[in-house]
């Protein structure tokens, strides 16, 4: 399918949960609202035409200054129909929570973590929402726009790593 | 009983940690944390230019590093909406099918390392060191190349570097058989891999599986057939297939992979045109060296480029590239300035080892070592 008529199709099933669309570089965006996240990627997934198996990437942006939201972007393709469709929530930066989508595609298990541990966005309903990549004691969501580049940290994080030992 | 596998173990291809739960010798659950070697290469792209990125991308996937420049300048070339010249174009898939081999070797030595088989360690490590003189004749360096620029390469190829990776092609189907000979049919290598951390085309499309270890469950995909980029329609080769999924399907892909690289890189040798080595567009790309040191107008943009870099229209992309491991993706958000308003990397590791635990529970404690060494897995581009 081309990029328009995924573009229909999610459109004329979902027409109050879109808040807009944009085609650049021939990708198509779409920008759904939360709390529709669940219903239209169930949809993607399962529509015989659309047919969005493969979870490609699952991240965040943070738009905090300008817009006062988070993103969450979801990258879809189709092994069988070979295409491609990116999703865009956004997500209020006083409140940054969504609904899980880890009961759609498994792969979304260690994305939303890593969302999680570098933005600070819940996923409501994922089966273990830990840090991934940052160590336990690190505090803040290091690619948050307000956290500084050379971190803020305590100077040294031995007592994080030799916790426990004598 | 619970046992802590790594971060300092060898089977685990670098700082990966696995908490097993083990019920005499099986596993009821495997558990792995990564981070260890988390450096925010995503944070540190906000505050470089985006010539000042390519760097960092060649230690992600530190086995791989050209592909890695590579998927990273084709999403910047997308972004910008240019063209590379056909010449570029072949340079860079040549060095990127020399990459797969190398990465593919590096696995190979090292997964039967794992198993038992120290031979085919010093029989892959010769053939790989190999490459890496050809790569060091090309950009000086073995293995951070950062050998690409936006829009073509950063230099043209050197003389004597067309004998030089002749030689090689036309010598490495015999040493391929060579491997072969020491694992394919052999009973214990057989034993530890045929029915091994087995997962089904379903499950491991669910799981966002890519790459070899995709294929190796039988789903037919490889971004250099589907989406195909660089010009890679114009060659001929084969997606290899595995059936069942398991350790020894793996192996077997991935093998017959190295031997389709080979020809690519062949045929790339024998297509290979003449003309320019990076695109002419003004406040984009840097001109040629020569051109630098001769010409005023060139040495004025070559310097504004270095200094304020360039600066991309509004928008964002995302382009990813068929990585000896899988897919790599790069999405990169423009806010119209010279940095990246964020770049996310899409490491086809981090996703493969998130099936780990699915492979291996229910399984051996010593098919967890076959099964990561299956997978691949670099805890560069996994940690980032």
């Amino acid at each position: 399918m081309d990029t328009e008529s995924i573009a229909t199709a999610i459109k004329t099933r979902f027409p109050e949960a879109i808040l807009g669309s944009r085609i650049f570089r021939s990708e198509l965006t779409l920008m759904v609202k939360r709390d529709y996240i669940v219903a239209v990627a169930r949809f993607l997934k399962e529509n015989q035409e659309l047919d969005f198996n493969f979870l490609s990437d699952l991240c965040g942006v943070d738009r905090v200054e300008t817009d006062d939201v988070f993103e969450v972007v979801y990258h879809l393709y189709s092994i069988q129909k070979n295409h491609r469709v990116r999703i865009k929530v956004p997500v209020p930066s006083e409140e940054p929570c969504i609904p899980t989508v880890t009961g759609i595609w498994k792969t979304a298990d260690w994305h939303e973590r890593e969302t999680y541990d570098m933005f600070g966005i819940k996923f409501d309903g994922h089966p273990d929402l830990r840090k991934i990549l940052t160590p336990e004691d690190f505090e803040g969501h290091p690619l948050r726009k307000d956290y500084p580049l050379d971190g803020r940290q305590p100077a040294t994080l031995r007592d994080t790593y030799r916790k426990g030992e004598a | 009983m619970t046992i802590n596998m790594g971060p300092q173990h060898p089977s685990t291809h670098g700082v990966l940690r696995l908490l097993l739960e083990l019920d005499g010798e099986m596993i009821v659950k495997a558990v792995p944390h990564v981070g260890f070697l988390h450096r925010g290469v995503e944070k540190l792209a906000e505050y470089r230019t985006y010539h000042q990125c390519i760097p960092l991308t060649d230690r992600l996937d530190y086995v791989a590093p050209f592909s890695n420049n590579l998927a990273y300048a084709l999403a910047v070339e997308k972004l910008l909406g240019i063209e590379v010249p056909e010449r570029a174009q072949h340079i860079r898939v040549l060095l990127c099918e020399l990459t797969r081999i190398a990465s593919h070797l590096l696995w190979l030595a090292t997964h039967a390392l794992d198993i038992g088989a120290m031979t085919v360690f010093f029989y892959c490590f010769r053939e790989r060191e190999e490459i890496y003189d050809i790569f060091e004749m090309v950009s000086g360096a073995r293995m951070h190349l950062s050998y690409i620029r936006v829009g073509g390469v950063s230099r043209d190829l050197p003389g004597g570097f067309l004998e030089k990776t002749r030689k090689f092609v036309s010598e490495f189907p015999s040493r391929l058989k060579e491997y072969e000979t020491l694992l394919t049919d052999n009973p214990i290598w057989k034993k530890r891999t045929v029915d091994v951390g087995v997962i089904s085309a379903e499950d491991a499309v669910d799981y966002g599986l890519s790459g070899p270890s995709l294929r190796g469950s039988g789903v037919s995909w490889d971004i250099r057939k589907a989406e195909p980029y660089s010009g890679y329609d114009k060659y001929h080769f084969t997606v290899p297939l595995g059936k069942k999924g398991d350790v020894y399907d793996r192996y077997r892909v991935r093998i017959e992979e190295m031997r389709q690289s080979n020809s690519i890189v062949h045929q790339a040798l024998n297509l290979l045109p003449k003309g320019d080595f990076i695109a002419r567009i003004p406040n984009i790309t840097l001109p040629p060296k020569e051109d630098v040191e001769t010409n005023m107008e060139s040495m004025i943009s070559h310097f504004k480029l270095i200094m304020h870099g360039i600066h991309p229209p509004r928008g964002e992309v995302y382009s990813s590239i068929e990585a000896p491991k899988g897919e790599l993706g790069f999405y990169i958000v423009s806010d119209g300035s010279s940095k990246p308003y964020r770049l996310k990397i899409r490491p086809p590791s981090f996703v493969n080892l998130e099936a780990l635990p699915k492979m291996v529970e229910g399984r051996l404690l010593p098919d967890v070592v076959a099964t990561i060494g299956s997978l691949d897995i670099v805890l560069g581009e996994i940690d980032r």
